[in-house]
């Protein structure tokens, strides 16, 4: 069977699984559909944590990143696991105490004021507006190469099934999936990193394999020293040594670290446990879920690039395997025959260099590249189409609890039954798939790198907000509006004047610091955080009855401060 | 429970919390990152320490630093007799109640 039936296959029967744990999950009541009715186990909500957590940028795109940055790819590792430390310790057992449906629910409350509600409302929709759209993009692609439909109808598909089980079941319906999608991509994930790393490296760990030797087929020597060989020999620099600075490094990884504490839909995750200490074990249980994905993609990255050169360098264009050709159709492999002797030269200058790979395709193409069997080529499309859609169904929910609940119910129309409240976050989900499906078939050119820059905007609103909230009795409404204003705007403008006002200026001597618009969201939450405490200083505290609600989130159980 | 008893729970939970983030921020940004370079001068098998620390090693300290956590917590909550586990606690969101 080749790889397109296959692919039908596999997408035909998790869609019917994702559909059938929809319709068996149906949400009754807004606590159902806002936090599955608080009660998720705490295993069940680590799986769907990793699952909303990993997207498709996690998923296609990091490794194929990584096989390209070498050891600068390191940011993206330890800046998305590094920020569930953050989370575990600073946020999610407090927040589950706290007991509300939304992050704006706790600014709101918190900061006793409707003006940083509607502020974290604008933020929580900004951010997660942003990076649902990459979602979906993630999914034209998968749908467009794999299945050959067009991306258009890809998208259009991907946003019925999505649409279907979000309205239907909201939270109950999206955790569920959640944990059918964790399954899946993860299966998906590490079948063929398995397959490649006995085939490289003998060893069916590919966490070791990784550091490993390569067997005799491939030359033999540790993957890594061979690595660093051919990268250097084709002038792309050492796999194993870094080519960014070390501060801008720095600072990436800090900003993917408290944007990963301050994205709403992972933070939301916690409210569905049933109380603080599964709160703390479900963080735990779904950094496990993370790591496994996550320490395995850097070997993942290893493989493919080896590879990649291998196959491609100097080899005759028409000699090229089936794969190569498949990937130019889509135009995300170009090679130009420059010195027309009918081989690929493939090096880092750009006067010699004749192909151009995009990074996207390297987990997607990996197994082709290693001549796997078909069925691990489709199950891998299978589990990128998880990955996107479980995260944009995640995101989803956000926007529609922090425009249905925050925007409606808490802010303006108090009035309002529950009946009416349900029926406006369906419509608000409604109306968001739509619009993130438009962008996703009419990409601006900026969406996929915008979606890096959520993390930063996330970073430099939430994060200081809420862990101060917690932390710092005395932080009052006046101190934390004017820090996520100053955080937010900080960020925001600094991304926006290096991508698109003046981006001649987008290089590292051009950066203030030497700090790239991808880092300066920790920045941001330097500036947010100096700007709350300085305004909270020279204003008055917070009223009795708040500094009673952070008393009370401290203690876990029923106990209560006196 | 009494102010004393939560001030001093909230005490040592802070100091709990503080030296796990330590940890976390030596093994990320000092170890996988500013000193990176010294620590490849290490070998191991076939990785660079650095590196290794950089790309996977992190990661696992990442896990057990939340897995310790939660031991910490939960010994800590039994002393304070906090411990009420299988039961919902703190304000169930299903409670309809208004307060902003």
């Amino acid at each position: 069977m080749n790889v397109q039936i296959w692919t039908f296959i596999f997408v035909f029967l998790t869609f019917g699984l994702y559909i059938g744990i929809a319709i068996w999950s149906r949400a009754g009541s807004t606590s159902d559909f806002y936090v599955a009715g608080g009660g998720v186990p705490p295993l069940a909500n680590g799986m769907a944590t990793a699952a909303d957590w990993m997207s498709a940028a996690s998923f296609i795109s990091m490794a194929g990143l990584i096989s390209f940055l070498g050891r600068d790819g390191t940011f993206y590792l330890m800046g998305w696991t590094g920020g569930y430390v953050l989370l575990a310790l600073l946020l999610a057992p407090y927040l589950r105490k706290f007991g509300k449906f939304t992050v704006p629910d706790f600014i709101g409350d918190r900061y006793y004021s409707r003006t940083a509600r509607l502020i974290a409302v604008f933020c929580a929709v900004a951010i997660s507006f942003v990076y649902v759209c990459g979602q979906m993009q993630g999914a034209g692609i998968v749908f467009s190469r794999f299945l050959e439909v067009d991306i258009t109808t890809g998208v259009i598909i991907g946003m019925a099934i999505v649409f279907f089980y979000a309205v239907l079941g909201g939270m109950k319906g999206i955790t569920y999936t959640q944990v059918a999608q964790y399954c899946v991509l993860i299966f998906a994930f590490m079948v063929p990193a398995i397959f490649i790393s006995i085939l490289m490296t003998g060893v069916p760990i590919p966490q070791l394999g990784f550091g490993a030797e390569l067997t005799e087929a491939f030359g033999g020597g540790y993957l890594l020293d061979r690595l660093d060989g051919l990268s250097e020999e084709l002038g792309f620099g050492v796999y194993t040594e870094g080519q960014r600075s070390t501060q801008d490094v720095f600072f990436i990884t800090a900003a993917l670290m408290f944007g990963t504490a301050g994205l709403p839909h992972v933070i939301i995750r916690f409210f569905t446990v049933p109380n603080v200490r599964d709160a703390r074990r479900s963080a735990g249980f779904a950094l496990i879920f993370i790591a496994i994905l996550y320490t395995t993609a850097p070997a993942v990255a290893a493989f493919a690039r080896t590879n990649l050169i291998n196959t491609v360098n100097n080899a005759e264009y028409t000699a090229m395997p089936e794969w190569f050709s498949k990937w130019e159709t889509t135009n995300l492999i170009a090679f130009d025959d420059k010195n027309g002797d009918g081989r690929i030269q493939y090096v880092a200058d750009p006067e010699i260099n004749e192909l151009s790979v995009n990074r996207d395709i390297m987990v997607l193409a990996n197994p082709e590249i290693a001549g796997l069997p078909n069925w691990v080529v489709a199950l891998v499309a299978a589990g990128a189409l998880a990955a996107a859609l479980s995260t944009a169904a995640g995101l989803l929910l956000v926007i529609s609890t922090a425009v249905a609940h925050d925007f409606m119910k808490r802010s303006f129309m108090p009035s309002i039954s529950e009946r009416q409240e349900l029926l406006y976050a369906r419509i608000a989900i409604f109306v968001a798939v739509l619009i993130a499906g438009y962008v996703g078939i009419n990409p601006p050119a900026y969406v996929a790198q915008v979606v890096a820059y959520a993390f930063g905007l996330a970073a430099a609103s939430f994060f200081p907000a809420i862990v101060l909230g917690i932390f710092q009795k005395r932080m009052n409404k006046q101190g934390a509006i004017a820090g996520m204003v100053a955080g937010f705007l900080f960020t925001a403008c600094y991304i926006v004047y290096f991508k698109t006002i003046n981006p001649v200026m987008d290089n590292a001597d051009g950066w203030w610091m030497g700090i790239s618009p991808e880092g300066i969201g920790t920045l941001g939450t330097l500036v947010n955080l100096a700007v709350s405490l300085a305004v909270a200083k020279f204003t008055p505290e917070p009223p009795a009855e708040v500094q009673t609600i952070v008393e009370n989130i401290r203690l876990p159980g029923e106990m209560r401060a006196v | 429970m009494p102010d004393k008893r939560a001030h001093h729970y909230w005490r040592s939970n802070l100091k709990i919390v503080a030296s796990l983030l330590s940890v976390w921020f030596f093994i990320s940004f000092v170890c996988g990152i500013l000193l990176v370079d010294v620590l490849d001068t290490i070998r191991i098998g076939g990785f660079k320490l650095g590196f290794w620390i950089a790309q996977q090693g992190s990661i696992f300290v990442f896990v057990v630093l939340i897995f310790v956590y939660i031991h910490l917590m939960d010994k800590l909550d039994d002393e304070y007799n906090l411990n009420k586990s299988n039961e919902s606690e703190g304000q169930n969101p299903n409670s309809e109640e208004v307060s902003s």
